[in-house]
């Protein structure tokens, strides 16, 4: 077994036996979509118009409550430093530890979620489509909560900053997640937005493991 | 560029160009305020109030040309390791953040009496918002980071990965929605607005800029004092 997928199989196991990842992050997006009939009133159209919207935006605000996890206990606990003195290069400890991420949140959440939404009276007709954008876009979030994550690792206090760093990242995968299914329910191309959500993908799988390993160098110094 | 890469040299330099970036600054300022609010005629449309956009228009482009500028010296400071691109980059951070602001405050004022409302979510203020926000993360990163040699290589990540996310906003957005007019001046078929108009208009983008210039050469003239008195208190407080 290479260093590339043992460190992804560590990450996972972790998650796993330790917690705390995937469990708060599905039950926040319970929570909210719960809560949005409360608060936005019970009409079912309003609803319907509103679901993918809403729970494209909690798997979003899901992944970024993560991203700090995926450098920083492994920094604090000297981990980090051991594996930059593998063989390996950052970048690729970076990038398997952001597919970890993945892997373990946002993948997960993204096939869960499009299913909660019958909640808000999700029409099923666009539950497929929403699957798959959620589940090519939900890796873009892992990608770039891992950079936000790298820059603020060292930090004592990073979260409100990740949120600032990561979020004008997350606004083209938000547009071009929701307009696949927007164009699904009205007139149009959902084929185009899909390409688009997938060549951002590409894109930010591309820069974070640069970006992030360039950020961790400045802490493991 | 090699050249400014030298404190002592800069500093020759930026001393004495900062009196004159000043002067024609001002000089420039009072000939376009001048065009702009006496001799433009008022818009057929728009009346008095077409006259914000010449505070609103230069101040929107030199918010992206600081943050192009701000991206282009941390790709030097990460190519070529020169501290003095990464000091030039913080001081060029809060103007291009106070150019934002003024855009997007002008262009706010500016939409009550047009378009009825103070804010809408249309492509190009959610683009400019954005830039608001990798502005701000920018500046975070140096006021959370104490160390100025820790924090600059986490500055130049954000700036470049923010230069790379720019353009894909503006484009997605774009896509999304738009009710802003579209760009006016710079076209292929040459600006579609009244010699009257424009010429106060590039005077007051040309004053902006060199408003700007002064501004930021007086900014990073000051980054490198404080970086001095930085480094000596250290020493200060090391010989104790």
């Amino acid at each position: 077994m290479n260093s590339f997928t043992a460190i992804i199989k560590r990450d996972l196991l972790l998650a796993l036996r330790q917690g705390g990842g995937l469990g708060p992050a599905l039950g926040f997006i319970l929570a909210v979509l719960v809560l949005v009939p409360l608060s936005v009133g019970p009409d079912q159209n309003l609803l319907q118009r509103l679901a993918p919207g809403i729970i494209w935006l909690t798997l979003l605000l899901a992944v970024l409550l993560t991203a700090d996890r995926i450098f920083n206990q492994d920094l604090d606990d000297g981990s980090l430093e051991l594996m930059s003195m593998h063989r390996m290069s950052l970048e690729g400890v970076a990038f398997a530890k952001a597919i970890a991420h993945w892997l373990s949140v946002g993948l997960p959440l993204a096939i869960v979620s499009p299913f909660l939404g019958f909640l808000l009276n999700l029409d099923v007709a666009i539950l497929g489509v929403l699957l798959l954008s959620m589940v090519i876009g939900s890796l873009a979030l892992s990608m770039l909560a891992a950079i936000g994550g790298a820059v603020t690792s060292g930090l004592k206090r990073g979260g409100l900053l990740i949120t600032l760093l990561v979020l004008p990242l997350y606004v083209p995968v938000m547009i071009f997640g929701i307009s696949v299914t927007a164009s699904v329910m009205g007139p149009g191309r959902s084929l185009p937005s899909l390409l688009v959500l997938l060549a951002i993908t590409l894109v930010a799988t591309v820069i974070s493991p640069w970006a992030s390993a360039a950020a961790l160098r400045v802490y493991l110094k | 560029m090699q050249v400014f890469a030298n404190p002592a040299r800069f500093l020759r330099i930026a001393n004495a160009v900062i009196p004159w970036a000043w002067a024609i600054a001002v000089i420039l300022l009072v000939i376009g305020l001048y065009g702009a609010l006496v001799t433009s005629p008022a818009d057929y449309q728009q009346g008095e109030t077409a006259r914000i956009m010449f505070i609103h228009v230069p101040a929107a482009w030199m918010a992206l040309f600081v943050y192009g500028l701000m991206a282009l010296l941390s790709a030097i400071a990460l190519i070529f390791r020169h501290p003095l691109a990464d000091a030039s980059a913080k001081a060029a951070a809060p103007l291009g953040a106070a150019f934002c602001f003024l855009a997007l405050a002008t262009g706010s004022i500016w939409g009550k009496p047009m378009w009825g409302t103070w804010w809408v979510w249309d492509a190009r203020l959610t683009s400019m918002f954005v830039l608001m926000l990798l502005y701000l993360g920018y500046i975070a990163i140096w006021q959370v980071v104490e160390d100025p040699f820790r924090a600059a290589p986490l500055a130049r990540i954000v700036a470049l990965v923010g230069a790379i996310n720019v353009p894909i906003v503006k484009f997605s957005v774009d896509w999304w929605n738009t009710l802003h007019q579209p760009a006016s001046v710079f076209r292929v078929s040459g600006p579609k607005i009244d010699s009257s108009m424009l010429w106060p208009l590039l005077v007051m983008g040309l004053a902006y800029t060199v408003l700007f210039l002064a501004l930021h050469l007086t900014a990073t003239r000051s980054e490198i004092a404080a970086r001095k008195i930085r480094s000596a208190r250290l020493s200060e407080i090391g010989a104790r």
